[in-house]
């Protein structure tokens, strides 16, 4: 029974332990329940990933109304796998929060921190697990809605958090905005709202001008959410001034599921074989993806605050998926879904890591870390090998990304491109080496009484860094399950489509 | 040889006991004598093991170790193989002599830091060894960057802003250059040849032709910064700062020479001697190494620093095996490995000795060092041992790398390369030589009265006038320098023993 129902529940279960952990007063409790979904989603997620790489394609009818009427929750290997992604992530933050959400939220505040969480959490499964077009409008919004929140709440650590959720909504609502629109007009030419259905009938009119249309705005729209530059405004002050915690799982999931969204439409809605499409993916997304990859490395150079310092980096990483779709070829697609799951956690850990900086010294600038390699030494070796990982050492998570980036450049032909992705890598080493070396070779400042970050919070950041060694050193499984998510993305879109009446 | 012992087993046990030992010493860290202890007894077991390996090997055993795939395909994979066991031994046991050396060094010189030094130069030996054993190339990278990251923090180990600049350059240049040269050149290979496995004869003939092989083969070279071909170079006088003891094993034996490693095992494995000749690709990577050859030797001239002269004189002796890579020739191969280890044993003593004047005397520049020979004998006599092998003449080791270069040179026909290389010789006599002449045959430079014109005989070395530096550091230097002579002898059997690998 539950299994039956597994792919919907895993949206459920935190959408409805959402207003619940608002209901309760005590911010342990709150925090439990969250643990708990979190940890829920993350066992289901697993679960789901699992049955459809050894069933294949699960479509789950909500309410029991067959699509394409009904909405239809839809998960492939791609999907699954990116289910998996939000909620390691999101469990992994959510135990973190405890103690860095007690020291950094007012306490009358901490229920609702994680209702928005939860919320945030929720409507991101729902966004990765639907084949519903419109109810991924809707997901959308719930998730960006309660992300707005989530960083805004960082305004009882200072103040200009509140500025920077007030842009991020802007920019975000411009966003689903222009997906709506973008969304109406496909609608209109196709009348349906499911995803598989939608591109079996786009595929006998690639040239209307319509779709065209209706193609550029969802990509803008999207552009917004996932950051693509210069669409990335809204995202540095928004990591920045956000709660540790949140900063961390917003890093590491927030432009993932946009990443997502845009792959389906990029690649199973409409297909790559269309002109439009592969002009928009060589001459739009890769050139704005090696803009990323440099200027927004060569940004964060200058940074002295390390959260706004690794928001510029997760804006060059963007950029690095950008490459990775432009590709157009199952290697590049392959690159790009690994080095979501590799980005995620470990940019994700390096904010976890950050947050333990803060929650010992009250500051994340770069000066505050001198001294921590003997002081805190547990957060910076972790945050050194998530470093290492962003350049792309090898036995890193970061060094499988590379190598497959570079491969699917090769293949492609694509030399210079080769270049540029490994040439980034070492402007990273540029941004990071500077931390390192004021962590480990300068002393510590007098009268400093640092001491090691607690257990609550080291654990988890200690799963994200050991996955990225593991997996870094034996990628068998990451890899394979993202050449299987390629695949269902990339050459069998349709697999699976429910038999249906004519039009 | 034991019961039970397996070649995998002691060929795991070799690229682990060096990591294990970084462990037990950071446990030791209270107590200066037990660390100690532990680090010479862990470099002697490892030298131990190989040695194992090299006889079970010459016995023909064919050790292999397989574990997870790094990425799909390409698992990382140990294997035993007469280059890898030349630089494993020679590491090694080099590294028993340091260890030594280090403890004089560091105690005499009441050095900070010394536990993370230990520990570091551990874990650089666990890399060195992988290195080493590596069966394929991204084992070899693996390990190579490992090597890279765990000797920053020895290059940095002073902590001052001299030492962060330099370590920042050291870093930057290593790291920039395989990840910016190497990794693609690796990638590329993999995805021609579907393959990454050293393989007897080379992979890549008739995969890649023409100008792409030249291009692939130039990424390789330069990509592979430890072997400090020029323009990529700076990290090694920069990583100079360092304590001796790096400078001397590191900067002389495990670091740079995994570099002139890695461009063999290229050439051998990779491209395979037969390919390399075919295209006239390597000829002008012949010149570019000549040219860093000649260059970084007359640099050397000009440098008064000790420590720089023999920082340049080493990046001058990498590009001789890069050089005989590039004559693309059996005898040139031959004589790249010869070089890897005669000049290990040289520069180590070299560099043991500039540690010991710098202990006894408090000297670093060669223009104060006149006279010093007559009080520190033994440190000179070392010096002058290993200079005559560095410079090349027999009965020392470094004659019969000169040797099979210049008979490469002459089998692929370029004959300009022995002037190279004679101008070579020339160069560092000039540039080793006087500093032991000037040690002997001058007065101290604080003896204000010029001894001559007094009509005494003060140069005269006696015991009482000995002022040498502490016996832990002078022995091992006196070791090393009577190896460099000895490995003479040993040369046939080394040129015979690398020919295995590049026979049909």
């Amino acid at each position: 029974m539950i299994m039956a129902h597994l792919p919907v529940l895993e949206v459920m279960i935190p959408l409805l332990a959402a207003p619940l952990c608002a209901l309760l007063q005590r911010p342990l409790l709150a925090w439990g329940l969250a643990v708990a979904s979190a940890l829920f989603a993350l066992g289901g997620s697993l679960v789901l990933l699992a049955q459809v790489l050894s069933a294949g394609v699960i479509s789950y009818h909500l309410g029991d109304w067959a699509p394409p009427w009904g909405i239809e929750f839809r998960l492939d290997a791609a999907n699954s796998f990116v289910l998996v992604i939000v909620s390691l992530i999101g469990a992994v933050c959510t135990i973190y929060g405890r103690e860095s959400i007690a020291k950094e939220i007012a306490h009358e505040d901490q229920p609702l921190f994680y209702t928005m969480l939860l919320l945030c959490f929720a409507g991101m499964l729902g966004v990765v697990s639907t084949g519903d077009a419109f109810n991924l409008f809707v997901f959308l919004e719930i998730c960006s809605l309660s992300a707005y929140v989530l960083v805004a709440m960082g305004a009882a650590r200072d103040r200009r958090a509140l500025t920077a959720a007030f842009t991020y909504l802007l920019l975000g609502t411009i966003g689903a905005t222009f997906y709506l629109i973008g969304l109406g007009f496909i609608y209109a030419l196709t009348g349906t709202l499911n995803m598989a259905d939608m591109a079996v009938r786009i595929a006998g009119i690639a040239d209307s001008s319509t779709l065209q249309v209706g193609f550029a705005f969802i990509i803008i729209g999207f552009g917004l959410k996932l950051a693509i530059f210069p669409l990335h405004q809204w995202l540095p002050n928004a990591y920045t001034y956000a709660p540790s915690m949140a900063s961390a799982f917003l890093a590491g999931t927030a432009t993932k599921v946009a990443v997502y969204a845009s792959l389906r439409f990029l690649y199973t809605i409409f297909i790559p074989g269309f002109h439009f499409e592969a002009q928009t993916l060589q001459y739009l997304f890769l050139p704005l993806g090696l803009a990323a990859i440099f200027i927004a490395s060569i940004v964060a150079i200058y940074q002295t605050n390390m959260k706004r310092l690794l928001a510029y980096s997760s804006i060059a990483q963007v950029g690095y998926l950008l490459v990775g779709v432009s590709f157009a070829n199952i290697t590049g697609l392959m690159a790009t879904i690994l080095h979501l799951f590799n980005h995620a956690i470990m940019k994700s850990g390096l904010f976890l890591a950050v947050g333990c900086v803060i929650y010992r010294t009250g500051s994340c600038s770069i000066t505050a870390f001198r001294g921590l390699g003997h002081t805190m030494p547990w957060t910076m070796a972790a945050f050194v090998i998530g470093a290492l990982s962003m350049i792309g050492v090898p036995a890193t998570v970061g060094f499988i990304s590379k190598w497959y980036l570079v491969l699917a450049a090769l293949e492609r032909g694509w030399w210079p491109v080769a270049f540029a992705i490994v040439a980034g890598s070492l402007l990273a080493l540029l941004y990071f080496g500077r931390v390192i070396e004021a962590a480990y070779f300068q002393p510590t400042p007098e009268g400093s009484a640092v001491i090691e970050a607690p257990f609550g919070m080291l654990a988890p950041l200690w799963v994200l860094t050991i996955s990225c060694l593991a997996l870094g050193i034996d990628s068998e499984l990451t890899v394979s399950v993202a050449r299987a998510a390629a695949e269902a993305l990339f050459l069998d879109p349709h697999a699976g489509l429910p038999e249906r009446a004519g039009p | 040889m034991m019961p039970g012992m397996t070649p995998e087993f002691v060929l795991g046990l070799v690229l682990l006991l060096p990591g294990f030992g970084a462990i037990l010493i950071g446990g030791a860290d209270r107590s200066p004598n037990l660390r100690d202890a532990i680090s010479l007894l862990i470099a002697t077991a490892l030298c131990g093991a190989v040695v194992w390996l090299l006889m079970d090997h010459l016995a023909g055993g064919m050790a292999q170790l397989q574990m997870m795939e790094i990425v799909q395909g390409l698992p990382i994979l140990f294997v035993v193989e007469p280059l890898g066991l030349i630089f494993a031994t020679l590491a090694s046991a080099l590294w028993i002599v340091i260890t030594a050396y280090s403890i004089g060094y560091m105690r005499s010189n009441n050095e900070p830091h010394q536990t993370r030094f230990y520990i570091c130069f551990a874990v650089a030996m666990t890399s060195t060894m992988g290195i080493a054993f590596a069966g394929n190339m991204i084992t070899l990278f693996l390990f190579y960057e490992m090597l890279t990251l765990s000797t920053y923090p020895l290059v940095v180990h002073y902590e001052t802003d001299a030492a962060r600049r330099a370590g920042r350059v050291y870093l930057g240049v290593l790291l920039s250059s395989s990840i910016l040269f190497l990794l693609p050149a690796i990638i590329w290979t993999w995805s021609i040849t579907g393959t990454l496995d050293f393989t007897k004869g080379g992979i890549l003939s008739g995969k890649i032709e023409g100008p792409q092989a030249a291009i692939l083969f130039a990424l390789y070279l330069f990509g592979t910064g430890k072997a400090a071909l020029m323009p990529f170079h700076r990290w090694l006088p920069a990583a100079m700062v360092a304590p001796t003891p790096v400078s001397a094993f590191l900067h002389a034996v495990a670091v740079v020479k995994a570099g002139v490693f890695t461009v063999l095992k290229v050439g051998v494995y990779i491209f395979g001697v037969g390919f390399l000749a075919t295209m006239n690709v390597s000829e002008w990577m012949a010149w570019a190494a000549a040219f860093s050859l000649i260059v970084a030797s007359i640099i050397a001239l000009r440098k008064d620093d000790l420590k720089s002269r023999l920082a340049y004189s080493t990046i001058a002796q990498l590009a001789y095996v890069t050089l005989g890579v590039s004559l693309a020739t059996v005898m040139g191969m031959v004589g790249g490995v010869m070089q890897l280890v005669a000049h290990a044993l040289g520069k180590i003593t070299l560099f043991m000795c500039a540690g010991a004047i710098y202990l006894a005397s408090g000297k670093k520049n060669i223009s104060e060092m006149r006279g010093l020979g007559r009080v520190m004998p033994f440190t000179f006599g070392a010096f002058l041992l290993a200079a005559l092998s560095i410079v090349g003449i027999p009965p020392s080791g470094g004659a019969w790398s000169k040797w099979f270069l210049m008979m490469g040179a002459a089998d692929s026909g370029q004959h300009i390369m022995i002037g190279v290389w004679i101008v070579s010789s020339l160069l560092s006599i000039a540039y080793l030589i006087p500093i032991v002449a000037r040690g002997f045959f001058l007065p101290l430079q604080d003896q204000k009265d010029r001894p001559q014109s007094q009509g005494r005989e003060i140069s005269v070395i006696s015991l009482a006038n000995m002022r040498e530096a502490p016996l832990w550091c002078v022995v091992p230097a006196c070791i090393t320098a009577i190896l460099s002579v000895l490995i003479y002898f040993a040369g046939p059997a080394i040129a015979g023993f690398v020919l295995t690998t590049l026979g049909p």
